[in-house]
C-alpha cells in the first residue's frame, strides 16, 4: 500500500485529507478483498470457465481444447429430426418447470400465510423470536436426512399408507406416494418453504402498522386490507423468496435424485450424469442452457418489481 | 394482551402448527425409528427398542467407513466457519462506507447464493480439472517437473471442496453483517474516536462487543450449513466424500435403519451446535444488558 501512495503525486500538497481519502480507500479493499478473492477463485473464475468449455471439443475421455458446438448439438440431438415428438432435453426442461411451478406456489402459499402469522398475529417480540426460531432450526440440519425422514411415512408400509388401508380408503397401499413427482414436489416444499418465509416476513415486519389501522379506520375489509396494502408492501419480500426457490429448484439434483428414486430427469441430473461420463464440454453447454433460463426467469421476475430501489 | 383475537388468528394459529408439525414430524419419525429392535425395519410399527444399529454405525457395519467421514466434515465445517466469520465481519465493515467496487463485490456475494449449485461445483470441478491437465502435460516444460511427478489431482477437502463451501457460507455471513450494520449506533465509534482510540481498539473494544451476538450467528451458519452441504460439493470434493455425500451414496442402497441411526447421530451435531450457539448468543446478550451503558440509547 505504501508504494501506491509515494507514487501518487497529489497526495503530497494536501498532505492529511490526501492521505487520509487514500487509507480509507485502501483499508476498505484489505477488508473486502479476502472475500472478493474467494469468489474470483471458486466462483467467476470456474464459470467462466463453464461458458469457455462449452464450445470446446471432447471425446470419450477427455476435453479438447478446439472450438467446437458439439456440446450444444450433442443435447439438442433429435429435436429437429423428431418433431413433432419432443426431444429428451425438451421433455426433462418441461419436467422441471412443471416441478419447480409446482414447488413454488405451493411455497409461495405456505410461506406466505406462515410470515404472516409471524408479522402480524404475534404481537411478543420474544414469541416472534421463539417461533422464527423453530421454523429456521430445520433449515440448520441435513437437507439429506430430512429427505430420508419420508420413507418410514410414504414407503409402500408407511405410516400413511397403514393409516388409509387401516380407515378403509384404499384396499391395498398405494405406490405413489415414494420415489414419485409427488413426494420430490413434497420434499422440495418441505426442503426450503423456509426461503420464502424468510423475505416475506421481513417485508411484512416493516410495514408501518398504522397503514393498517388507517385502512381498518377507513372501512377496508380484512380481505381488501390484505390484498391493497399488505400484498403490495410485502412483493419485494415475494419476488426475493421466489428468486430463491425457482433457482434451488431449476438446478435441483439431490432432492429430485433422491426422492424419486433416480428415475426422475431434470435440468440438473442431466448436468450431473454428463459429468459422471467425463464429459466436461457437454456438462458444461448444460449449465449454459441452464443458466440462460435461470437468468430470463430472475429478471422477469424483477421486472415485476425494482428489488434494489425496494431494498 | 388485552383486545379480543380475531377469528384469523386462531385458523392461521393453526395453520402455523400444521407446519411446524409438518416441518418435524418426519424427521422425529426418523429418530424415533433409528432405536429399532434388532429385528426392525425402515418403517412403523417399532419391534422392540435398542442400540443395535447405532452399534451398527459405530462398528462400521460394512456399509462406509463412516468414523472417516465424520472426522472430514467436522474438520471441514470447523475451517468453513472460521473463514466465514473472519472474512464476513472484515467485508461487512468494509461496506459501512461507500467503495470502488462495492456493488460488484456485493452483486457477485448475491449470484454466489443463487447460482444453481450443480452449475458452481461444475465450474470449480472444470476449474481443477485444467488445473491437473495443465500441471500434467505443461509442469516440465516451465522446469517445475517435481511438480507433475506423481501428482494425481489439486482436488480435494481442503481445495476444492473449502472453496465450493465458501461460495455457499460468505453469501450468508455477508448478509448477516448487513443486517448488524443496519442498526449500528455509528455515534458509537465516533465516541471512542473523540477519546482517543485507535481504530483496532475501536473495532475491539467497542464494535466487536456490540456485534459479537450476530457473529456468533454468522459462525452457526458457517459451520451448520458447511456440515450440511451437498449439492456444491457433489462435483468438487476429490477423492474422498463428506458425511451427507455418504449419507446421499447410502439412500440407494441402505434397506436397514442404521441409515437412520447415521441420520440420527448427524442431527445430534447438528442440534449440539444449534443450542451451543443460541445459548452463548443468550449469555452474551445478557452480559450486555446488565453491563452495557445507556449510551446509544438517546435521552429518554
Amino acid at each position: 500500500m505504501a508504494v501506491t501512495i509515494d507514487n501518487t503525486p497529489d497526495t503530497i500538497a494536501p498532505a492529511a485529507s490526501g492521505w487520509r481519502k487514500i487509507a480509507v480507500r485502501s483499508i476498505a479493499w484489505l477488508q473486502a478483498g479476502p472475500m472478493t478473492l474467494v469468489f474470483a477463485l471458486f466462483f467467476l473464475l470456474p464459470l467462466v470457465l463453464v461458458v469457455i468449455v462449452s464450445i470446446w471439443d471432447y471425446n470419450e475421455y477427455e476435453m479438447i481444447p478446439a472450438f467446437s458446438f458439439r456440446g450444444y448439438t450433442d443435447t439438442f440431438e433429435g429435436c429437429v429430426a423428431n418433431l413433432p415428438e419432443l426431444c429428451t432435453i425438451l421433455k426433462t426442461y418441461l419436467k422441471t418447470l412443471k416441478l419447480c411451478l409446482l414447488t413454488w406456489g405451493l411455497t409461495l402459499m405456505i410461506g406466505f400465510w406462515v410470515a404472516y402469522f409471524l408479522a402480524f398475529h404475534v404481537r411478543s417480540k420474544t414469541w416472534q423470536i421463539v417461533l422464527s426460531l423453530l421454523c429456521t432450526i430445520p433449515f440448520w440440519t441435513s437437507n439429506v436426512i430430512r429427505m430420508i425422514a419420508w420413507i418410514p411415512l410414504l414407503g409402500r408400509n408407511g405410516l400413511v399408507n397403514q393409516g388409509l388401508v387401516g380407515a378403509g380408503f384404499i384396499n391395498k397401499p398405494v405406490e405413489w406416494l415414494l420415489f414419485s413427482e409427488f413426494s420430490v414436489v413434497l420434499a422440495l416444499v418441505h426442503l426450503f418453504t423456509f426461503f420464502m418465509v424468510v423475505p416475506i416476513f421481513n417485508s411484512m415486519i416493516r410495514i408501518d402498522k398504522r397503514l393498517i389501522e388507517a385502512a381498518y379506520d377507513a372501512g377496508a375489509s380484512g380481505w381488501q386490507t390484505l390484498v391493497n396494502i399488505i400484498i403490495p408492501l410485502a412483493k419485494p419480500g415475494i419476488v426475493i423468496g421466489s428468486i430463491f426457490v425457482i433457482t434451488i429448484v431449476m438446478g435441483d439434483f439431490v432432492t429430485i435424485g433422491v426422492m424419486g428414486g433416480q428415475q426422475i430427469a431434470s435440468a440438473g441430473k442431466i448436468i450431473e450424469a454428463r459429468l459422471s461420463a467425463l464429459q466436461f464440454p457437454a456438462a458444461a453447454a448444460n449449465a449454459v442452457i441452464l443458466l440462460g433460463i435461470t437468468i430470463v426467469i430472475i429478471s422477469a421476475l424483477t421486472r415485476i418489481v425494482d428489488v434494489r430501489k425496494e431494498l | 394482551m388485552g383486545d379480543k383475537r380475531p377469528r384469523s388468528f386462531y385458523i392461521l394459529a393453526l395453520f402455523f402448527t400444521a407446519y411446524v408439525l409438518f416441518l418435524y414430524g418426519p424427521m422425529i419419525a426418523i429418530y424415533i425409528l433409528s432405536f429399532q429392535g434388532p429385528d426392525g425395519g425402515l418403517t412403523f410399527p417399532m419391534n422392540g427398542v435398542s442400540l443395535t444399529w447405532f452399534g451398527k454405525v459405530f462398528s462400521g457395519g460394512g456399509i462406509v467407513d463412516i468414523g472417516a467421514a465424520f472426522k472430514r466434515s467436522l474438520a471441514l465445517g470447523l475451517v468453513v466457519m472460521v473463514i466465514t466469520v473472519v472474512l464476513s465481519v472484515a467485508a461487512g465493515m468494509a461496506f459501512r462506507k461507500p467503495f470502488r467496487g462495492a456493488s460488484f463485490v456485493f452483486y457477485t456475494a448475491i449470484a454466489s447464493l443463487i447460482m444453481p449449485s450443480i452449475i458452481t461445483s461444475l465450474g470449480i470441478a472444470l476449474e481443477f480439472r485444467l488445473i491437473d491437465d495443465f500441471i500434467n502435460k505443461h509442469a516440465a516444460d516451465y522446469g517445475l517437473g517435481w511438480l507433475a511427478e506423481g501428482h494425481t489431482t489439486a482436488m480435494g477437502l481442503f481445495t476444492s471442496g473449502l472453496g465450493a463451501h465458501l461460495t455457499w457460507t460468505l453469501p450468508f455471513g455477508l448478509l448477516i453483517m448487513f443486517a448488524i450494520f443496519n442498526r449500528f449506533d455509528g455515534r458509537l465509534e465516533e465516541a471512542a474516536r473523540d477519546l482517543g482510540a485507535t481504530p483496532w481498539q475501536t473495532f475491539r473494544h467497542v464494535v466487536l462487543p456490540i456485534i459479537l451476538p450476530s457473529v456468533v450467528g454468522i459462525g452457526l451458519f458457517g459451520f451448520t450449513l458447511s456440515w450440511d452441504e451437498l449439492a456444491r460439493s457433489s462435483q468438487a470434493i476429490g477423492s474422498v466424500n463428506t458425511l451427507p455425500l455418504e449419507l446421499q451414496g447410502l439412500t440407494t442402497t441402505v434397506t436397514k435403519p442404521d441409515i437412520y441411526a447415521l441420520g440420527t447421530l448427524t442431527s445430534a451435531v447438528s442440534f449440539i451446535v444449534i443450542f451451543a450457539a443460541l445459548s452463548v448468543i443468550l449469555v452474551l446478550q445478557a452480559r450486555q444488558r446488565r453491563q452495557g451503558s445507556d449510551a446509544g440509547k438517546g435521552l429518554v
